[in-house]
């Protein structure tokens, strides 16, 4: 006996569509966190791209003369106490804030993700002695470490960058082994191993998969905890120095003229608080559009 | 021993030690039996015996924490305490196996065609032009409508029957010598379980391959099997000749069994005769005969000591210490 002759009973097919993705930018159009979100994000990653091609004034040049001048119709926010554009600095800053949370959430996610992968494959103590790792790491605060960084190195962008991202390492290693760990438990993992395949490869092609959408949306909201670190670090001298513009250097500057001139520590706040609400709104919108279970358990 | 005789797969007092919420617990006791090239085995039981654990076992996927002991050998070569990247190269390639769950048993993010034709490049190293034209062929033999069209398509767009016909697929994608089935059929509607057995059973018989086929329903051992084990508490209560088992039930447990199952044309209203109390948690198994708490003639030494298994009859092993009374009272349980 060969093939089967009859046709089977449940060969009625199931709904043909496409792959799962079918509908997301649908859905995502109508969430309205998400394009919340977006739209704040876009402005910020908009603002850091013209500052590469256009400022209104240079971001650098430094005119004692007209420092501390009023919205006008040359320097539409006024300028600072050493004479700078506000709006050029808006612009040059935002493009520091996309730099230390691009780079520092890269380093987080790689190595966080890659720890976090071979915790969940390997179990036993590797496990253990990742998750104590990563305990003692998350023990040390972004401004803790970023503080000890600089007593060795020297305080910059790059050590503010560094200890921001060694402190988001810890956070990615427990989100991906925890996610990893339940698909880990899932059935068909078990017959992928009886298929014959590898922890290296299930981690690959069947682990990863089904974590990723986690972890662009841990990575969002992240983003948004590096933009704060990064503010907070420069604002304590640590991060970004002179004559490099950044947010968080922008309030410690205005620091001193609270009362004179209260608006030159709005305008870096906002900006500060656009780009993290935007990312949370995000990450929150990704979260409920990406998958459904998670939005519930929350 | 000629090579005709030599058993494929020779499991010896195979014993599995698991980590439970409550400590340590003997999951698994004396599991012993041999199997040739085509012959086939059934496993039967209540859920929570100890047959899924068995043949975790045999296919070495327990978690690390599990410690298996006795003997289990593929060709003669000894499995137990082979390392995990040694195992790698059997599973789904020797030895392979489908899984109760075709709703959760395939990846959901990949397409069916890249899943079936994964342990094929794994193992046999082949392209993925003729990886892909044996997956088709493959898919196509085990009755998927539309096979070559429908290779690309995602689990979710199969119902459970189709997809337990491409956890099959993928099991035999490389001709595998022994084929565990646990429970193939216990997710899916009564309709189509006769097809997938039967499919299952035409596979085995074209390829050559042995078969364990497990199972909590007699009606499904007895029609596809030649031999069977019937499982409690972790240990096998009776073996034998399916035949020979059905004939002659040997143990209080395989009778109970026996009535407790459905049937087909039962006057309305018969209430299913049902085996009093439950399987035993791991951690509190007796000490002496696992069946002991719910067993009609149970007497004083039957909580002494595990029982041995003693021979009814030609291959026949009955592990219960009062046979001659068992025995004597199962003609009128089998009686339908
Ligand atoms: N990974 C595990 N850890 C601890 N206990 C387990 C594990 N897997 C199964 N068990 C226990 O082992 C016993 C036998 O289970 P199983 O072999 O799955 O039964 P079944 O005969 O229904 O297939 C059950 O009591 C179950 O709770
Ligand atoms: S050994 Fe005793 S308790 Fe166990 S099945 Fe036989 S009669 Fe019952
Ligand atoms: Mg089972």
């Amino acid at each position: 006996m060969s093939a089967p002759l009859t046709v089977p009973a449940d060969s009625a097919a199931i709904a043909p569509g496409a792959s799962p993705a079918t509908g997301f930018w649908r859905r995502a159009l109508r969430h309205r966190s998400f394009v919340l979100g977006a739209a704040l994000s876009l402005l910020v990653l908009g603002a850091a791209l013209l500052s590469l091609v256009w400022t209104p004034w240079s971001a650098y040049d430094i005119d004692i003369a007209s420092k501390l001048h009023p919205p006008s119709a040359a320097h539409w926010l006024g300028t600072d106490v050493f004479g700078r554009d506000i709006v050029s600095l808006l612009l040059v800053g935002a493009r520091s804030t996309i730099m230390v949370g691009v780079i520092a959430v890269g380093i987080g996610l790689t190595f966080g993700v890659c720890l976090g992968l071979i915790a969940a494959a390997r179990k036993g103590w590797t496990e253990e002695l990742i998750m104590r790792m990563s305990d003692f790491t998350f023990a040390f605060p972004a401004v803790l470490s970023a503080i000890m960084l600089a007593a060795v190195v020297g305080p910059g962008m790059l050590t503010s960058i560094t200890a921001i991202g060694i402190f988001q390492i810890p956070t990615f290693v427990r989100v991906t082994r925890g996610s990893a760990n339940a698909v880990w438990a899932r059935e068909f993992i078990l017959a992928a191993r009886a298929a014959g395949k590898g922890g290296f490869r299930i981690t690959i092609e069947h682990v990863l998969p089904n974590i990723l959408s986690i972890l662009i949306v841990q990575a969002t909201i992240q983003f948004a905890l590096a933009i704060l670190a990064e503010a907070a670090l420069s604002y304590l001298g640590l991060g970004t120095q002179p004559p490099q513009p950044s947010w968080g250097r922008m309030l410690n500057d205005a620091q001193t003229l609270l009362f004179q001139s209260p608006m030159l520590a709005v305008y870096p706040g906002a900006a500060i608080a656009i780009a993290v609400l935007g990312l949370n709104l995000l990450g929150d919108g990704l979260r409920d559009l990406l998958d459904p279970r998670l939005a519930r358990e929350r | 021993m000629s090579h005709a005789t030599a058993p494929l797969i020779e499991v010896r007092d195979l014993g599995v030690r698991l980590n439970t919420s409550r400590g340590p617990a003997q999951a698994v006791r004396g599991v012993s039996f041999a199997l040739r090239r085509g012959e086939t085995l059934g496993l039967v039981g209540e859920s929570g015996c100890g047959k899924s654990v068995t043949a975790l076992a045999l296919m070495g996927l327990l978690p690390d924490s599990a410690v298996v002991s006795g003997s289990v050998r593929l060709d003669g070569a000894e499995l137990v305490g082979l390392s995990d990247s040694s195992y790698c190269k059997l599973r789904g390639n020797r030895i392979s196996m489908i899984f109760q769950e075709p709703m959760t048993a395939l990846n959901p993010m990949h397409t069916i065609g890249r899943q079936v034709a994964e342990p094929l490049r794994r193992h046999t190293g082949c392209s993925a032009a003729s990886a892909r034209k044996e997956t088709i062929a493959l898919l196509d033999r085990v009755g998927l409508p539309d096979a070559a069209k429908r290779v690309d398509a995602y689990p979710h767009q199969f119902s459970g029957g189709q997809r337990q016909r491409i956890t099959i697929a993928m099991a035999l994608a490389c001709q595998p010598d022994v084929l565990i089935a646990d429970e193939p059929t216990t997710a899916l509607d009564v309709t189509i379980q006769g097809q997938i057995l039967d499919l299952i059973a035409d596979l085995v018989e074209e390829r050559g391959m042995s078969m364990i086929l497990i199972s909590h329903d007699l009606g499904v051992i007895a029609e596809n099997v030649q031999r069977m084990m019937v499982m409690y508490g972790g240990t096998v209560v009776e073996s034998g000749a399916t035949d020979a088992v059905f004939m002659r039930m040997g143990h209080p447990y395989t009778q109970g069994l026996f009535r407790a199952r459905p049937r087909l044309g039962a006057r309305k209203g018969t209430r299913l005769k049902t085996i009093a109390g439950t399987v035993p948690e791991l951690a509190d198994l007796p000490a002496g005969c696992t069946f002991a708490d719910r067993c009609g003639i149970v007497e004083a030494r039957c909580r002494v000591a595990l029982p041995a298994a003693v021979g009814v009859g030609a291959g026949h092993d009955v592990r219960c210490l009062r046979t001659d009374v068992s025995m004597a009272d199962a003609a009128g349980a089998v009686r339908v």
